[in-house]
């Protein structure tokens, strides 16, 4: 984490960038936030541990509007995001200096099943511990790392940044779970239980707009759900239609170029698991249009904004059984 | 509430291209070829005009059945229209199924202006289709049905 400080004072002392984009101390340890730094005071508050989850690259969008280059820090997974945004003509690749930062797998202070926690230790950087010692208000509690991991660390796209000027850090392996597992469970289903399991999950939205908030595919100036004339807009669901059209309209959105980065999973208040959304339209986009991974090829075509003319036709979905 | 026990009467939304099947179902019409009076007709300049929010629409004001006709791939007014709105469409119907919306419930056809039969034909299967596996309840706002 220092050399990480370090180099961030260094770039900021010659002038060579305006700002930093990095992550900042919370109240507790686990609360880490994105945010700009603009001095080597301010960098004091600067932290990189198991904790920070947080995908930057969404906010390379307004800093690319600034005057002079921003350092930003990602992680392996958020240059698929800052690629994808490339892509979009979103961010402005000349006003980024990248500092690709390695990854040990971040955390998830919910996945920690304890109560009345003080602190988490064992979650720094690079040094992260096998074993997380909680200290809690009844005593401490012995947590694997493992267990407390995000999601989507465990399967993990690989640890190689897809864009950077530099690199920083070693990172490790994470990868344990298949991908796709879970979708394919849930296609195996018959269509009752398929809806009873959406409407037990979908139900408990409440409709915070944080998942799109989030998302780095998400950065419409004009979205859809801000619209007057769209009728749930700002506003809880109050219809079980309402509670699907959101989701099934927002990853229709990204369809193609979610780069399945997990930050909407990751902010849900709610614990919805809205990866599965984005990565049912991946799994269909592999099986049926070839294998396509949003953000790793600046230069490769959409699956949705391409089509090949013997494509299969729409009925294959109920053929597939 | 009123109590429903004449037989199931579904009613189908059918999005149907300007070019193509929207007159391809006239010439059904002129034809005096029949299809069930269910089957209410929208029509769009073309089938990739459909974006995923009109079908779902469809269903929340109480359709039990949704059907895209377009021209025949290559056949496309516009030239590719219909070929986006086959992949959008397939991904759509895919999510639809994967929440529990049976696939049965949605359909793309591709149906020229001089298949008038096929235009009959395709509507009274689907029809059927829908009659087959009942109303929508999955997708529809209740408050808008009686
Ligand atoms: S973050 Fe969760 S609760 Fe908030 S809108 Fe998204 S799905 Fe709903
Ligand atoms: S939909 Fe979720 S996983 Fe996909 S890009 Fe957006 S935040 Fe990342
Ligand atoms: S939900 Fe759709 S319209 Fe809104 S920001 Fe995301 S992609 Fe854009
Ligand atoms: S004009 Fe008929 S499908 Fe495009």
């Amino acid at each position: 984490m220092q050399r990480l400080i370090d180099r961030a004072k260094e770039l900021l002392g010659s002038g060579e960038v305006a700002r930093v984009l990095g992550w900042r101390k919370g109240e507790n340890s686990w609360d880490v936030e994105p945010a700009f730094f603009a001095s080597a005071e301010e960098l004091d508050g600067f932290v990189y541990d198991g904790f920070c989850g947080a995908n930057l690259s969404k906010y390379m969008i307004e800093a690319s509007k600034l005057e002079g280059k921003t350092l930003v820090f990602l992680k392996p997974c958020d240059t698929y995001s800052f690629n994808q945004l490339i892509k979009e003509h979103r961010v402005d690749r000349d006003k980024a200096y990248i500092v690709g930062v390695g990854c040990k797998g971040k955390l998830k202070i919910e996945n920690i099943p304890a109560k009345g926690i003080l602190s988490v230790e064992g979650a720094g950087y690079p040094d992260a511990a096998e074993m997380l010692t909680v200290k809690t208000l009844y005593g401490d509690v012995q947590v694997a790392y493992k267990d407390a991991m995000l999601e989507r660390c465990h399967v993990c796209k690989g640890k190689d940044h897809m864009i950077f000027d530099e690199q920083i850090g070693e990172s490790a392996d994470t990868l344990d779970g298949d991908r796709f597992a879970q979708v394919a469970a849930i296609e195996a289903m018959s269509p009752e239980e398929k809806f009873a399991f959406f409407q037990a999950e979908l139900s408990k939205c409440i409709r915070c707009n944080a998942c799109r908030n989030v998302c780095p595919a998400c950065s419409c100036r004009k979205c859809v759900f801000d619209s007057n004339k769209f009728d749930s807009a700002q506003k809880a669901n109050t219809t079980s239609f309402e509670e699907k059209m959101f989701h099934i309209i927002r990853a229709f959105h990204v369809a193609g170029r979610c780069t399945d980065c997990g930050e909407c999973s990751r902010v849900c208040p709610q614990g919805i698991p809205l990866h599965l959304f984005n990565r049912k339209f991946i799994k269909d986009i592999n099986e049926l249009y070839g294998e396509f991974q949003a953000g790793a090829d600046i230069d490769a075509r959409g699956p949705l904004t391409d089509f090949r003319q013997d494509d299969c036709e729409p009925s294959i979905v109920g053929k597939r059984g | 509430m009123s109590v429903k026990n004449e037989e199931f009467r579904p009613v189908i939304v059918a999005f149907c291209c300007n070019w193509c099947s929207y007159a391809g179902a006239d010439l059904a019409g002129s034809s005096r070829l029949a299809y069930p009076a269910d089957v209410k007709i929208i029509r769009v300049p073309c089938s990739c005009r459909v974006n995923p929010m009109f079908i779902l629409r469809a269903f929340e004001k109480g359709a039990d059945g949704v059907i895209l006709c377009g021209c025949h791939p290559g056949d496309c007014h516009y030239s590719t229209g219909n070929y986006y709105a086959r992949r959008r469409m397939t991904m759509l119907f895919s999510m639809l199924d994967f929440i529990g919306v049976e696939n049965g419930r949605t359909r793309v056809e591709w149906v020229s202006a001089a298949e008038g039969v096929k235009f009959s034909e395709t509507m009274n299967s689907f029809v059927d289709k829908i009659r087959s596996l009942g109303p929508n309840v999955r997708l529809g706002d209740l408050r808008c049905k009686d």
